[in-house]
C-alpha cells in the first residue's frame, strides 16, 4: 500500500504504525503454529529447542518421533486414527443429507415457522459445547448408545448439521429458482431435477459445509470426552491426555500431520468457495 | 355488481384463489418435510435431552418417593416441637420398606448432606430395626427418641421435613454460593467457602477481555485484508484461514510449547534482556496464558465477521469524506467505523459466546487461577459425579449463551452468519 507523495508527515508515521500492527497479528495468528514443525523433529525427549538445534547440527534431529507415532507399542494413535476417520466420514455424510435437505427447505419461500426453525437447527454450533456435551450424553446413555461408534456419529452429526445448514443455505440464495421450474416444465420428475440440477449447482456448497463438519468431527474432543469408552478414542482425545499427562514429542509429530491436514483442507475450501463464486455469478 | 361475477376460474371450474391457497399448502407441506428429518432428529438427540438436564437439575424426588408415609403425617405437623407419635410410627415404617429393599443407606446420605449427623443416626436405626428391637404394639416414639439423641433433636425432623418437595432450587442456589438455612431462609455460604461466584465472575472476565482483544487486534487486520489488492489479501487471508482449520488441540499444544518456562518465549525475553535467565516469570498455568491462547484460537471468529462487512464498503466512501474536508481520522471516523458496526457486533458477540463456554483450552493451559465455569461443570460430570449439579450450573450458562444468542438474532440476524 504506496502512499501518495502529498501525505503528511503525521499520518505516514500512523501508516506505518497501522502496518507495523497488522504485521504483529498476523505473526501471532500464524507462527505458533510453525513452532510445532521443527520441534517434532527433535533428537531428544524435552519440548524445548536443544542447542544443537540452534546450531543447526543434523544430528540433533531425527524422525524417531515419527517412528514412535507409527510403530510405538504404548501410543493407540493407529486405532485413535482409524476411529476418527470412520467417525468423521460417517458423521460428515449424515450430515451432508440431513443439512442439505433442510436447507433446500428452509430456502424455500413457503417454508413457515423459518426463524424458530432456523435458531433450532444452528443452535448446536451457539450452545457451548459442554452443555451439548452434558445433553447428548444423558441421551446416549439413556437409549444405551454411550460408548458406541454410532452414539458418537450421532453426537457429531448433530454438532456438524449446522455448518452444512449454514454454507448450503448462503449458496442457494443465489440460487435462480425459475431453473428447476424450466426443468419440471419439461417434464423432469423432482428427483430428476434434484440430481441433475440443483445438486451440480449447489454442489461446491454441500461440499465445503461436508468439510466443516469433517473438521468439526475430526478436531471434536469436549463431547467425545463424555461418550467415548477406550474403544472408541480418538486423536483429539489422545492428545489430550497426551498434553494433560506425558508431553512427549510424538504428539508433536501428530501435530504436525494435523497441520498439513488442515492445510489440505483448507486449499479445497478455498478452490470450492471459488468455483461457487463463479457459478453463482458473484466474482465476475 | 357481486363479488361472485367477479371471481376467476382455473381452466378446471375451481377458483383460483382456492387454487392457489391449495398448491400454497402443498408447498409449505413439501418445504416442511424437507426439513423435518434434521428437526425432528435434533428434538429427540438435543432439545428434549437439555430440557431433561433441567428436570434433573431440580429434580428432588428419591427423598419424596422413599418417605412417603411420613411426609403425608408430616403436612399436619406445625414443625415447631417435636413431631406427634403418627409421624414417628409413619417413619418408622416407611424406613422398614427402605430396610427391606437395602436403601437406608442412600437415605442417609442424602439426609446427610441436608444436615450432618444423618448418617450414623440412621445406620444405629437400621441396627434396631434390623434385629427387630422395635415392638411395633407400643409406642414407637418412645423407642426410636431412645435409638439416639438425636432423634429426640426437633432440628433434625425439621430437615426431614425441608426435603419434602419433589423438587428444589437449591442445586441452582449452591451454583451462586447460597443455601437454604435450617430455617428454610436463603443464606449465603461463609466467605471463604464462595468458589462459585468467583468463578462465574472469572468467566465473564476473562470472556470480556478475550473478546475486546480479539477486537483490537482483529480490527486492523480485518481493514488490511478488506483494502488490500485481491492477490495480496488472499495469501494473507491464509494466517487467518489456517488457525480456523487447523486442530484446537494442536493450537492448543504450540501455545504450551511457546510460553512453557524454558519455551521460544521466554527464551526471547531473556535474548532481548528484558527478564534475567533465572527469573523466567510464568506464563502457562495461569490467566496469562488462558488469555494470550484464547486470543489466538478465537481471533480468526472476530476477523471474518469484520471482515466480510468490509468488503461491502465502497473505499469511494472514505475518498469522498476527505474530499468534503475531513482529515483521514475524521473520515474513518465518522464514515468508515459506523459502516463496519454490524461486522463488530457479529464478530465480538461470536467470540464472547465461544469464549464464555470454553473448555478445552483453559483446561490445559489455564492451571488453577485461569479456569472458567465449564471447567466446572466438566469436574462435577466426571469426577464427584453431581450429575444435577452439572445440569443446574449447565442450564444458568446456556440461559446466559441464549441471552447473548437473542441479541444477536436482533441485530445480525443468525441467517447471516458467514464461514470463511
Amino acid at each position: 500500500m504506496a502512499l501518495p507523495s502529498y501525505t503528511e508527515t503525521r499520518y505516514r508515521i500512523w501508516h506505518y504504525i497501522y502496518i507495523a500492527i497488522c504485521t504483529f497479528v498476523f505473526f501471532f495468528l500464524i507462527a505458533p503454529l510453525f513452532v510445532i514443525f521443527p520441534l517434532s523433529f527433535n533428537a531428544e525427549e524435552f519440548l524445548v529447542f536443544s542447542e544443537g538445534m540452534k546450531n543447526l547440527d543434523p544430528d540433533a534431529f531425527s524422525l524417531r518421533w515419527y517412528k514412535d507415532m507409527i510403530y510405538g507399542t504404548k501410543n493407540p494413535w493407529g486405532l485413535a486414527a482409524k476411529n476418527s476417520f470412520i467417525i468423521a466420514i460417517f458423521a460428515t455424510i449424515g450430515s451432508i443429507i440431513l443439512g442439505t435437505l433442510a436447507a433446500l427447505g428452509l430456502s424455500s419461500r413457503h417454508m413457515p415457522y423459518k426463524g424458530i426453525i432456523m435458531a433450532t437447527l444452528i443452535s448446536p454450533m451457539i450452545v457451548p459445547l459442554i452443555i451439548s456435551g452434558v445433553a447428548i450424553f444423558f441421551f446416549m446413555a439413556k437409549v444405551g448408545l454411550a460408548a458406541t461408534h454410532t452414539g458418537i456419529v450421532l453426537a457429531h452429526i448433530i454438532l456438524g448439521t449446522p455448518f452444512v445448514v449454514i454454507t448450503v443455505t448462503a449458496t442457494l440464495s443465489g440460487f435462480d429458482h425459475s431453473v428447476t421450474r424450466a426443468a419440471a416444465s419439461l417434464g423432469s420428475n423432482p428427483v430428476n431435477t434434484f440430481m441433475k440440477i440443483t445438486l451440480p449447482l449447489i454442489l461446491p456448497g454441500v461440499i465445503s459445509g461436508g468439510l466443516f463438519a469433517f473438521v468439526t468431527s475430526f478436531d471434536e474432543v469436549v463431547v467425545v470426552l463424555f461418550l467415548a469408552g477406550l474403544e472408541n478414542t480418538t486423536i483429539p482425545i489422545q492428545m489430550w491426555t497426551g498434553l494433560r499427562e506425558q508431553l512427549s514429542p510424538t504428539i508433536l509429530a501428530v501435530a504436525t500431520c494435523l497441520i498439513i491436514l488442515s492445510t489440505l483442507i483448507l486449499i479445497s475450501a478455498e478452490l470450492l468457495r471459488r468455483r461457487s463464486e463463479r457459478l453463482r455469478g458473484i466474482n465476475r | 355488481m357481486s363479488s361472485e361475477t367477479k371471481q376467476i376460474l382455473t381452466t378446471d371450474g375451481i377458483p383460483l384463489e382456492v387454487s392457489l391457497k391449495k398448491a400454497e399448502k402443498k408447498n409449505k407441506i413439501k418445504a416442511f418435510l424437507l426439513v423435518a428429518p434434521l428437526l425432528l432428529f435434533l428434538i429427540i438427540t438435543y432439545v428434549f435431552p437439555i430440557g431433561e438436564m433441567f428436570s434433573r437439575s431440580i429434580d428432588d424426588k428419591m427423598i419424596t418417593n422413599m418417605l412417603p408415609k411420613t411426609f403425608k403425617e408430616m403436612e399436619k405437623w406445625d414443625g415447631q416441637e417435636l413431631p406427634s407419635e403418627e409421624v414417628f410410627a409413619a417413619f418408622y415404617y416407611d424406613f422398614k420398606v427402605l430396610v427391606e429393599k437395602q436403601e437406608h443407606g442412600k437415605l442417609g446420605q442424602r439426609l446427610n448432606k441436608e444436615k450432618n449427623g444423618f448418617n450414623s443416626i440412621t445406620k444405629k436405626l437400621f441396627r434396631q430395626v434390623k434385629r427387630k428391637k422395635i415392638d411395633e404394639t407400643i409406642s414407637i416414639k418412645e423407642q426410636v427418641m431412645r435409638v439416639h439423641k438425636r432423634w429426640r433433636n426437633v432440628e433434625y425432623w425439621q430437615a426431614i421435613k425441608r426435603t419434602a418437595p419433589p423438587y428444589t432450587m437449591s442445586k441452582y442456589l449452591k451454583g451462586i454460593d447460597m443455601y437454604y438455612a435450617a430455617d428454610g431462609s436463603i443464606t449465603q455460604v461463609d466467605e471463604d467457602r464462595r468458589i462459585h461466584r468467583i468463578l462465574w465472575l472469572r468467566t465473564l472476565e476473562i470472556a470480556f477481555f478475550v473478546t475486546l482483544f480479539c477486537f483490537l487486534m482483529g480490527y486492523p487486520i480485518a481493514h488490511l485484508l478488506a483494502t488490500l489488492p485481491m492477490k495480496y489479501s488472499n495469501l494473507l487471508m491464509i494466517c487467518v484461514l489456517l488457525p480456523f482449520w487447523t486442530s484446537l488441540l494442536v493450537r492448543t499444544a504450540s501455545w504450551m510449547i511457546l510460553l512453557q518456562q524454558q519455551g521460544v518465549v521466554n527464551d526471547f525475553f531473556v535474548m532481548i534482556g528484558l527478564v534475567s535467565d533465572d527469573n523466567r516469570p510464568e506464563m502457562m498455568y495461569n490467566k496469562v496464558g488462558t488469555y494470550v491462547a484464547m486470543t489466538q484460537i478465537l481471533l480468526p471468529f472476530m476477523v471474518l465477521p469484520l471482515y466480510s462487512v468490509m468488503k461491502t464498503i465502497s473505499p469511494s466512501l472514505m475518498r469522498a469524506g476527505k474530499s468534503l474536508g475531513g482529515t483521514p481520522f475524521v473520515a474513518f471516523w465518522k464514515v468508515y467505523f459506523p459502516l463496519t458496526i454490524p461486522g463488530i457486533g457479529a464478530g465480538c458477540l461470536l467470540v464472547f459466546i465461544l469464549a464464555i463456554g470454553y473448555y478445552i483450552t483453559p483446561a490445559l493451559v489455564g492451571g488453577a487461577s485461569g479456569t472458567l465455569i465449564s471447567n466446572q461443570i466438566a469436574f462435577h460430570m466426571k469426577q464427584t459425579l453431581d450429575w444435577s449439579f452439572a445440569s443446574a450450573m449447565g442450564l444458568m450458562l446456556l440461559s446466559g449463551v441464549l441471552v447473548i444468542y437473542w441479541i444477536y438474532n436482533k441485530l445480525v440476524g443468525v441467517d447471516n452468519i458467514k464461514l470463511g
